[in-house]
């Protein structure tokens, strides 16, 4: 996993609530062994018709929205499933944040496993967002603070361990690996 | 004196490995880690490229459910499976389970089933224990007072690698609901109030514990149908405390303790519910006696009114005329009597022995309507089983519907069972959002009795209308 300390982009703004991650990612590409190339299918059903033909009027095939980073999305944004295909897709399409009000639990610990950064501001900082697609922002992981273009700056909650990680690119699993001796003491603890 | 604790408090406390610090997360120990063929093969590929082995094989159960075909002539006959990757998947789960010594419930095991459903069937789903499952719907277990949620697939990783979690502790939400429930009103219906009160993230942080008189009342089955949809308004977990209920359902299954064992874990289990006097952090309250069935008519769960009412008019808000858009329904109009294509009864919410009963006792002697294709789907091969025993797949087959082999089919569409654009599905599954049951697909999520009154008429109806003549 790549360290994340600072992320500079536009924005793709999705205003709508309770995103779920069906529709990030539909339940009939999950019959894959493997996490990469899931951003081709990256919120499938509003990116393709029937045909498979781009829907032009969908914010992902507008011509601002290439390149971006950071995906401002209403409240309670990744509801649902458990998929963890719905994070792959969006940091294998190129999304490195997703900012809203509320994020749902699973798809939030999903993120930070992966290294895509959930970032929950307060009503006023995502009202402005939402009515300013395209914003240039700063999000700041060793401040933990996002930053608009005019310089007003807010902090985003995130706990000290996630935060290491991602800081360092280290995965949680080294870190689990290393409790073997009070794993095995409990093992021992509760053995019939 | 000690300080009183929620049930959730004394099974977390009880699995703490390493307890929560301000700078890291709790380390919890999984009991159970359940496992399936879509959320699993890139753990076990971290365990491959990392050289490690599958830390305790004897707490992990594997079995095939999400992309598994559901005709009888692909699951026992040797047809091919239609979908190639579906295929391939499940081989590779075979693969998994074979290179890191995992029990696997495979295709053709009698045992196979939805992997909440066949949990409790087997007995490994007990109170007290912590379950995990690369799937949100693990909170279903969580009726026997398990702590029991859904995880990603990298924390199917985790547990694979140390059968533990790093974990923050949730906050605690009590849910109680005061009176019975009315005839022909069910926990589904309970259910769906219950997420259109507190709405569908009104549960994030939370785990729920679902108290009063009308969650006593109920079967194991009733509360698994319950706890099941706890993810569906953000809460992670939900519990109801064990009783004798409980303990009558599990006693004599196959893998729950036997003799002296047996005692010991009821004297175990008898400790876990709620003190007296403990607090939880939020609670709602919710009246069974004055609910009626319920249907949603949007594309989230939390899009949901009692049957007899109408579709409620909240123009302007961008995501209800999104919704109304999607499903091609009106504000303002009554939802019974929606015109409606295809029936779904099954699925990890309700697709238990009781469910069926429920839609075949509807469905008995009626037919279902000109052109709509209804779908039944048991939950588990013991479920298939026992309702074929009970002469149910002929009241299902005799009224016109289709009588499939287990699996999740149609209540996410995985497999190839699917609803076609536009088309209109009264659905015992879990969810309604956009595209959920095929591209284009509308759900309308109700109880299976409701399921079963709309397959006759081929509209929306009131089960009531059709019950005890």
């Amino acid at each position: 996993m790549q360290p994340i300390k600072t992320i500079r982009s536009t924005t793709v703004v999705m205003p709508s609530t309770n995103i779920d991650t069906d529709q990030i990612i539909p339940g009939r590409f999950l019959t894959t062994t493997t996490k990469e190339g899931l951003g081709e299918q990256l919120f499938a059903d509003w990116r393709y018709d029937a045909s498979g033909a781009i829907r032009p009027d969908f914010i992902l095939n507008q011509p601002a929205a290439k390149g971006c980073r950071i995906l401002v999305a209403g409240r309670n944004v990744g509801c649902g499933s458990s998929r963890e295909h719905a994070p792959w897709a969006l940091l294998d399409y190129g999304f490195l944040a997703v900012v809203s009000t509320e994020i749902a639990d699973i798809f939030r610990n999903n993120s930070l496993k992966n290294g895509l950064l959930p970032v929950i501001v307060d009503e006023a900082t995502h009202a402005w967002l939402l009515a300013n697609p395209g914003a240039e922002v700063t999000i700041d992981l060793e401040s933990t603070t996002l930053t608009l273009p005019d310089g007003r700056s807010v902090r985003f909650p995130i706990a000290s361990f996630p935060r290491y990680c991602l800081l360092n690119g280290v995965d949680e699993l080294g870190f689990l690996l290393a409790k073997d001796p009070a794993i095995r003491a409990y093992e021992a603890r509760h053995a019939q | 004196m000690t300080t009183p604790m929620t049930m959730f408090e004394k099974v977390w406390a009880a699995h703490e490995v390493v307890p929560e610090t301000a700078d890291t997360p709790a380390v919890i120990f999984v009991d159970l880690h359940l496992t399936h063929e879509v959320t699993s093969p890139q753990a076990f590929s971290v365990l491959r490229e990392r050289g490690l082995r599958l830390r305790r094989p004897d707490l992990t159960l594997a079995t095939m459910d999400h992309a598994t075909p559901t005709r009888t002539e692909q699951v026992f006959g040797g047809a091919p499976i239609t979908i190639d990757s579906a295929a391939k998947q499940i081989r590779q789960l075979e693969k998994n389970c074979a290179d890191f010594g995992v029990e696997l419930l495979g295709m053709q095991h009698r045992d196979r089933g939805i992997v909440h459903i066949i949990g409790p069937e087997l007995g490994v789903t007990q109170p007290g224990k912590t379950i995990v499952c690369g799937d949100s719907h693990t909170s279903t277990h969580g009726a026997f007072g398990a702590l029991a949620f859904g995880i990603g697939t990298t924390e199917v990783g985790h547990v694979m690698a140390t059968q533990c979690l790093l974990q923050n502790k949730a906050r605690t939400f009590g849910v109680e609901v005061e009176g019975l429930l009315q005839p022909g009103v069910t926990p589904k219906d309970l259910i769906l109030a219950i997420i259109g009160k507190v709405g569908v993230s009104g549960g994030t942080g939370h785990v729920f514990e679902y108290r009063g008189a009308a969650v006593r009342a109920m079967s194991m089955e009733q509360r698994m149908t319950v706890c099941n949809m706890s993810i569906e308004a953000g809460a992670r977990a939900g519990m109801i405390a064990p009783d004798d209920t409980t303990y009558a359902y599990l006693e004599g299954r196959a893998r729950v303790p036997k003799g002296a064992a047996w005692q010991e874990a009821l004297q175990r289990w008898r400790q876990l519910p709620t003190d007296a006097g403990a607090v939880f952090d939020r609670s709602v309250t919710i009246d069974a006696a004055a609910l009626e069935p319920m249907i949603t008519y949007g594309t989230n769960p939390g899009m949901v009114v009692p049957i007899s009412s109408r579709i409620p008019d909240h123009r302007g808000d961008p995501v209800f005329d999104a919704a109304m858009r999607y499903m091609g329904l009106n504000p303002g109009e009554p939802i019974q009597d929606a015109p409606i294509n295809v029936v779904f009864v099954g699925s990890c919410t309700n697709g238990r022995i009781s469910d069926l009963r429920a839609a075949a006792a509807v469905l008995r002697g009626h037919k279902v309507a000109p052109g709509v294709h209804m779908l039944v789907v048991p939950g588990s091969q013991d479920v298939k089983r026992a309702a074929e025993a009970e002469g149910l797949d002929v009241v299902f087959r005799e009224a016109g519907a289709d009588w499939r082999e287990s699996g999740c089919s149609m209540c996410l569409g995985m497999n190839g069972d699917t609803v076609a654009k536009g088309q209109y599905s009264v659905s015992t599954s879990n969810r309604n959002f956009e595209g959920r049951q095929g591209v284009g697909a509308r759900t309308l999520l109700a109880s299976p009795e409701t399921a079963a009154a709309s397959a006759i008429r081929g509209r929306v109806t009131d089960p009531r209308e059709l019950m005890n003549g």
